[in-house]
């Protein structure tokens, strides 16, 4: 996989680069021809571990989002989203459905929806850090 | 952030455009919650039909429009909601606790 194809995006944790994430992992998502319920999931999923950035970990300031995507065999999406920020104590009361440290204009449905859309998802995070979510999807291959 | 709204015999249709998310789901809160207090409809209908992206953010809009209708005894309605958002609300039970008429295939 060494000259597999990737791209690696930085940004700063202001709200308005959330369409820009999600649109730019659609983009380069384009060239395995998922179809339109993939992209829309991996938008889905893109925009709620960006946003999870900007609104958890880094709750006081701005701070840097890295984004990654990398094609791996078998039609499968690579995406990790990594933040140098407060990191998560609880992850697994984090990933608990309607769970949030969020007001009420949060739902706590992120990681639920990431789950769900995505084929396979992992977190790591160390409290002081920061946290990285690397998730997968498997895209069908039309005929 | 756009929308418009209209009443019509104790029914307030708001309706949504655009893609909404965590940068712009406050403002959507908020404007639907005002216009809820200023007209105490009957009913509420958010009309999708112009959503072309919902994630979780768009959840908590849902909650928060329910909420307010809740407290004034009225009913709340969504309407027009294309695949993608519909998959989000799916996918968060949000369908099960809200009425849902007329999703676009």
């Amino acid at each position: 996989m060494k000259f597999g194809n990737y791209m690696i995006l930085e940004f700063p944790s202001k709200s308005s680069n959330e369409a820009f994430a999600r649109s730019a992992v659609a983009c380069f998502a384009a060239q395995l021809d998922p179809t339109l319920e993939e992209l829309g999931d991996i938008r889905t999923a893109v925009s709620e571990a960006v946003t999870n950035c900007i609104v958890h970990a880094y709750p006081e300031q701005l701070g840097i989002i890295t984004l990654r995507c990398r094609i791996l065999k078998d039609n499968v999406l690579d995406i990790v989203v990594k933040d140098k920020g407060v990191g998560i104590s609880d992850v697994e009361q984090a990933r608990r459905p309607a769970y949030t440290t969020g007001g009420t204009d949060r739902s706590g449905m992120g990681f639920t929806i990431m789950e769900s859309f995505m084929t396979d998802l992992d977190i790591s995070s160390k409290p002081g850090k920061g946290t990285t979510v690397h998730m997968r999807r498997k895209l069908q291959r039309r005929q | 952030m756009h929308f418009t709204s209209f009443l019509d015999d104790g029914c307030l249709t708001v309706a949504l455009t655009g893609e909404i998310d965590h940068h712009c789901a406050k403002a959507y809160i908020q404007t639907i919650a005002a216009k809820i207090e200023a007209y105490t409809p009957e009913v509420c209908v958010l009309d999708f039909r112009e959503v072309s992206f919902v994630d979780s953010s768009g959840i908590a809009v849902v909650i928060n429009a329910l909420r307010n209708m809740t407290q004034i005894e009225g009913k709340l309605l969504l309407t027009g909601i294309s695949p993608q958002p519909m998959r989000v609300f799916r996918a968060s039970g949000i369908d099960k606790l809200v009425e849902i008429k007329e999703a676009v295939s």
